[in-house]
């Protein structure tokens, strides 16, 4: 009998190279797989995700072509690649100072805050039912900041030290009571890049700078003045009689104050500030190669309608119990618009509440032992120095000596401290004055080894022990004179003296966290937001030591991978949106618009043109537009929008011709902030090119571009990139975030430079805009990993199936909240809006009324009347797969049926489940609960709700209360949890 | 006694007294609009405005409106309750809400002003 070989399969097994999966994060990133994507695609009528395309993009933009980008790698795969660059790093141990110090991140705070999604996915918390536990941290940094400085009144933080100083500058512009004055006097031992973005702020206000000694300030009409303190060299002086000079001439006083300094030292408040800015990096925050950390502002009550930037405050909801919100809103860019105070917007809130809960877990007396042992050991170093023949210059000092060289020695010193890994302040280029600043990491070892790179040989035979005891038998502080001891008393809140074992504090945070709706809970739709995934292996590297522990002086040459990894992160943006250069350092969108209106200006500057500073702007913009025009002093002039929501191109010709001969720039959002493809956008930039002017394009929507069409192609000169939203860092509950522009060849000379480390190989004359020089550097691993992991494919697929789900979300809801504007082919892009006035004419029931009933279901709210007021937009991101999609379809469903029973009047037109939104357990367990609904539609609106149901902690929120009366601080313990 | 009130298209109403001196106010229609008001910025009294130009602003928890002072003339007086109870422009806006009291410095330009049936017309 023959043996019969077998029969052969019918189909072949799948190749390896199928097996490989390469793109398997796409499929991780992007919500819905290939049979969601069908149903969608069904609903719209359509065949596949190229049809979408070609129905929503105007064929005359479209790429058509791929994005040059490498293929792309999985998540090991690109973790990898990126540990692997990193391991040519070899940064050195920096003593550098300058605002930036090592710390240790309490590990209880690094796991379940900075790398916890419940923290870091949550939005801004402009809804603030859904936000009580990161409003209640804020509330904290702010009560932090407002007892270490001595001040009545603190903001909930800045992006960075510096541009705090030039908010502050503006500030006293705006309050001093010599409005005639047009100088202001900087203290020339203020920190390099501080003084670097002053300047570059006070040019584009037209204010005069001088830089100099204090002790000549009365040679002066100013109307304000900073002073560093601690100072740059180090030194501790009491600043009260230069405050008091300074208010005889009516002048607002400014300190830029070390927070951990002021743990020891005697408040600026104390000495009569009207104003105190700094850094809480070293309050827990990793110095991360120049950031994100939160910068803090402090001021005077009698300030308050003028600080710039978010606030907190203490109000009530409608059941009268204690509740938090952004108090004085009114004061912002995204309603003041060109009057607002500033073009800020984002704030440094994950960072701001790590430093916060920092404080918390040390407490009081922690800080001041930690305050302490640095300061011991900058005492024994610096006694150590003296006795060796090599006393410091400064004679007072709380972290920071600084020494004077000769050309010998300082030669000696560099090649000690390299062969140490040491690094230093360098004061002057050929290194003979040399500062040393310690901090919370800096160990006695580390006191021994600073003598030897100092000392040399004659460095061993110092006894840090001896020294030690001898600074203690003096039985005062050395380097500290006692008028400067610091007695009053700080933290004294109970939040700042419970939490001091771990398991408390752990609870706290777990505690607070529960409170607030983030991504990591369900769907945030908020239109031009672009709440989408931020990826656990985009998240990973921030917390890495090599990435971390870096200060963003460091020389260039002890981190070439880092700078490959900033670099290649530029090509990548190169690429996606067609520039020819981009600049890393605006810390926000807000400030990549300063910076690239700041490029327009001195690059029509550069051609003559001083007289070009018209700055058209749509009426559809958002309001940092106008806001930051008014900044680098441009005249704003509004162009209309037509019913369709498109720029009125004629009104826009008329105005660019009107203005041919003075035209800087016209500002558009793309897609429009109406959420659609304008079919006229090559033909606006041309008219305005035409015209002598620039095009900056607002990059807010740029997701809804990245592989289908790239803004230079469109025709923008400039435009910033939200890594925060298009390019996955996550929003972190208001901040970090991101916004390097990219900008034509002709612009690129005039980006940011950095007067400490140049930021690009060229020389770049113009000043900085960031206290670092690549703003927010231990952050772009997050959009770095994105793009590495996407490639052009899964970026191309990425906005593809944003654009689907929504234009899905918007056929679902249509029928019943009529959608506001589509394109020609009927098509909305990445967002949609729906129009709730006709419904609030005919029922009462408002689009805030509908953002408030949305949290019973357990969802945040869309964006609420922007940009247009009385509409809801939403954006769902590609992230949202169908059944959430469905879900929140459902939930929205269901509150148009809510609203149909208000106007047949089987609900009471004011106590109804919309108007009484959001339900809280404690309605639920009130036993007079009196309604005419039943507790099971108030707060079980939705039969998916009770598997997972979201309570809000406070009803809705007064904020006419809160307004009217302003607490900004912690209430007393009595009045929490009620 | 005042006189009947006249109306800027701006939302204010102005109304004149014998001795030339005008109350200032912001309308119904415009309070309704504004919401709930929280803070208002008054003029110093002394200080001169001309017709046209902002001369206050007025703050509800959702906008922050300017005010355009309807005629000419010098500040003889401010409203200083407003401080305490900026409600009651919501509640009174054209008697206990008015914002500041003017010298007028050409009376003809209330003659450019709205009557209450122009001013309604303007609203509706």
């Amino acid at each position: 009998m023959n043996s019969q070989i077998p029969v052969a399969v019918a189909t072949l097994l799948p190749r390896l190279c199928t097996l490989q999966h390469k793109d398997e994060f796409t499929t991780r990133h992007v919500g819905p797989d290939a049979a969601q994507t069908g149903v969608m695609l069904q609903q719209l009528g359509l065949k596949s995700l190229e049809d979408l395309i070609a129905a929503t993009v105007p064929a005359a933009i479209a790429l058509g072509r791929p994005l040059d980008l490498p293929a792309p790698l999985t998540e090991p795969e690109a973790l990898f690649k990126l540990k692997s660059l990193l391991a040519h790093d070899k940064p050195a141990r920096s003593f550098i100072g300058m605002g930036y110090y090592d710390t240790f991140t309490p590990n209880v705070i690094l796991r379940n805050v900075l790398e916890n999604p419940g923290w870091y996915t949550a939005y801004t918390p402009y809804q603030p039912e859904i936000s009580q536990g990161r409003l209640e941290c804020l509330l904290n940094f702010q009560q932090m900041v407002m007892d270490l400085t001595g001040m009545d009144l603190a903001t909930a933080s800045l992006l960075d030290e510096a541009t705090a100083a030039a908010e502050a500058m503006a500030l006293a512009k705006r309050v001093c009571g010599n409005a005639a004055a047009n100088t202001f006097f900087v203290d020339h031992q203020c920190f390099p890049q501080t003084i670097d973005v002053i300047k570059t702020r006070a040019h584009a206000f037209g204010f005069d700078v001088v830089v100099g000694d204090p002790a000549t300030i009365s040679e002066h009409a100013v109307f304000g003045a900073i002073f560093q303190y601690p100072a740059l060299r180090g030194d501790v002086q009491d600043l009260g009689s230069l405050i008091a000079a300074l208010h005889a001439q009516k002048a607002i006083a400014i300190v830029a104050a070390d927070i951990l300094g002021l743990a020891l030292l005697k408040s600026p408040g104390e000495m009569g500030a009207d104003v105190v800015v700094g850094s809480t990096q070293r309050f827990g925050v990793p110095m991360g190669y120049g950031g994100p950390h939160a910068a803090y502002f402090a001021t005077r009550q009698d300030y308050r309608r003028s600080v710039p930037g978010r606030m907190i405050g203490v109000s009530v909801d409608s059941r009268g119990k204690q509740a938090l919100r952004m108090a004085l809103q009114t004061r912002e860019q995204h309603i003041r618009r060109e009057k607002a105070n500033s073009n800020i917007c984002t704030a440094q809130v994950l960072l701001a509440n790590v430093a916060a809960l920092y404080a918390m877990y040390h407490g009081p007396v922690g800080l001041k032992r930690i305050a302490n042992r640095v300061h011991r050991l900058t005492a024994i170093l610096a006694l150590g120095l003296q006795q060796a023949g090599s006393p410091p210059l400064n004679e007072t000092f709380f972290d920071t000596i600084t020494l004077e060289l000769d050309a010998e020695t300082a030669a000696a010193v560099l090649v000690r401290a390299e062969a140490a890994g040491i690094n230093l302040r360098m004061d002057n280029a050929d290194g003979t004055r040399v500062g040393i600043s310690l901090d919370e990491c800096t160990t006695p070892t580390d006191v021994e080894l600073l003598w030897q790179v100092i000392l040399g040989e004659a460095g061993r035979s110092l006894s840090l022990t001896a020294l030690d005891q001898a600074i203690a038998e003096l039985r005062e502080a050395e380097g500290i004179g006692a008028e400067l001891q610091r007695s009053s008393d700080f933290l004294t809140h109970a939040h700042f003296n419970s939490y001091h074992s771990e398991t408390e504090m752990l609870r706290y945070m777990k505690k607070l966290e529960d409170r607030d709706i983030s991504l990591n809970r369900s769907m945030i739709a908020l239109g031009s937001c672009t709440m989408k995934l931020n990826a656990t292996a985009e998240m990973m590297p921030i917390s890495w030591p090599e990435l971390n522990r870096v200060h963003p002086f460091v020389p260039k040459s002890q981190v070439p991978g880092y700078q490959q990894m900033i670099s290649d992160l530029e090509n990548m943006l190169m690429a996606i949106t067609g520039f020819d250069a981009v600049c890393m350092q605006p810390n926000s969108g807000a400030q990549g618009e300063y910076a690239g209106l700041l490029a327009i200006r001195n690059y029509l500057d550069s051609l003559g043109q001083q007289q070009r500073n018209v700055c058209l702007i749509p009426s559809s913009a958002h309001g940092t537009n106008p806001a930051t025009a008014q900044m680098v002093g441009m005249k704003v002039v509004i162009v209309a929008c037509d019913a369709r929501g498109n720029v009125d191109v004629n009104d826009l010709r008329a105005k660019a011709l009107a203005h041919a001969a003075d035209l800087a720039a016209l500002m558009i959002t793309y897609p429009s902030t109406h959420g659609v493809f304008e079919e006229s956008i090559r033909e606006i930039c041309t008219i305005i090119h035409t015209n002598g002017g620039q095009v900056y394009m607002d990059g807010a929507n740029l997701n809804a571009q990245v592989g289908v069409s790239r803004p230079a192609d469109i025709g923008a000169d400039v435009s910033h990139v939200n890594l925060h939203k298009t390019f996955c860092i996550p929003h972190g509950g208001g901040g970090p975030g991101m916004g390097p522009i990219g900008m034509k060849a002709h612009l690129a000379p005039f980006m940011a430079g950095h007067v400490v480390v140049p930021p690009k190989d060229v020389p770049l004359p113009f000043g900085a805009v960031s206290a670092a020089p690549w703003g927010s550097a231990s952050i772009l691993p997050i959009s770095w990993m994105y793009v590495t992991m996407m490639g052009a494919s899964g970026l191309l697929k990425a906005t593809q199936v944003a654009i689907l789900n929504a234009n899905y979300v918007a056929r679902k809801l249509d029928p019943h909240f009529p959608v506001l504007y589509t394109g020609s082919k009927g098509m909305v892009a990445h967002e949609c809006i729906i129009d709730l006035r006709p419904l609030k004419q005919a029922s009462g029931i408002s689009e805030e009324d509908v953002a408030k009933r949305l949290m019973d279901f357990g969802f945040h709210a869309p964006t609420m009347s922007f940009p247009v007021a009385g509409t809801l937009m939403i954006e769902p991101t590609e992230s949202e797969s169908l059944m959430e999609l469905d879900r929140f379809i459902e939930a929205m469903v269901t509150i148009r049926g809510e609203i149909e029973l208000v106007l047949k009047g089987e609900l009471d037109a004011v106590n109804n489940p919309l108007k009484n939104a959001p339900h809280t357990l404690a309605d639920i367990m009130d036993e007079s609960w009196d309604r005419p609904y039943s507790k099971r539609m108030a707060a079980f609106p939705a039969p998916w709700i009770a598997n997972h149901k979201y309570w809000p902690t406070v009803n809705r929120v007064d904020n006419v209360f809160g307004d009217r009366n302003l607490v900004c601080s912690c209430p007393a313990t009595a009045d929490y949890d009620l | 006694m005042s006189k009947p009130f006249r109306y800027a298209k701006s939302h204010e109403w102005v109304s004149v007294d014998e001795s030339g001196v005008a109350t200032v106010g912001i309308s119904d229609f415009a309070q309704s609009a504004l919401g709930d008001v929280v803070f208002v910025d008054l003029p110093a009294v002394g200080a001169t405005v001309a017709a046209s130009a902002e001369v206050a602003v007025v703050e509800s928890v959702k906008a922050a409106s300017d005010i355009y002072s309807p005629v000419s003339g010098e500040i003889v007086e401010i409203n200083t309750e407003l401080q305490s109870a900026p409600d009651l422009i919501n509640s009174s806006p054209s008697e206990g809400g008015w914002l500041y009291r003017i010298k007028l410095s050409n009376l003809a330009e209330l003659d450019g002003l709205l009557d209450e049936e122009a001013y309604a017309a303007v609203c509706a």
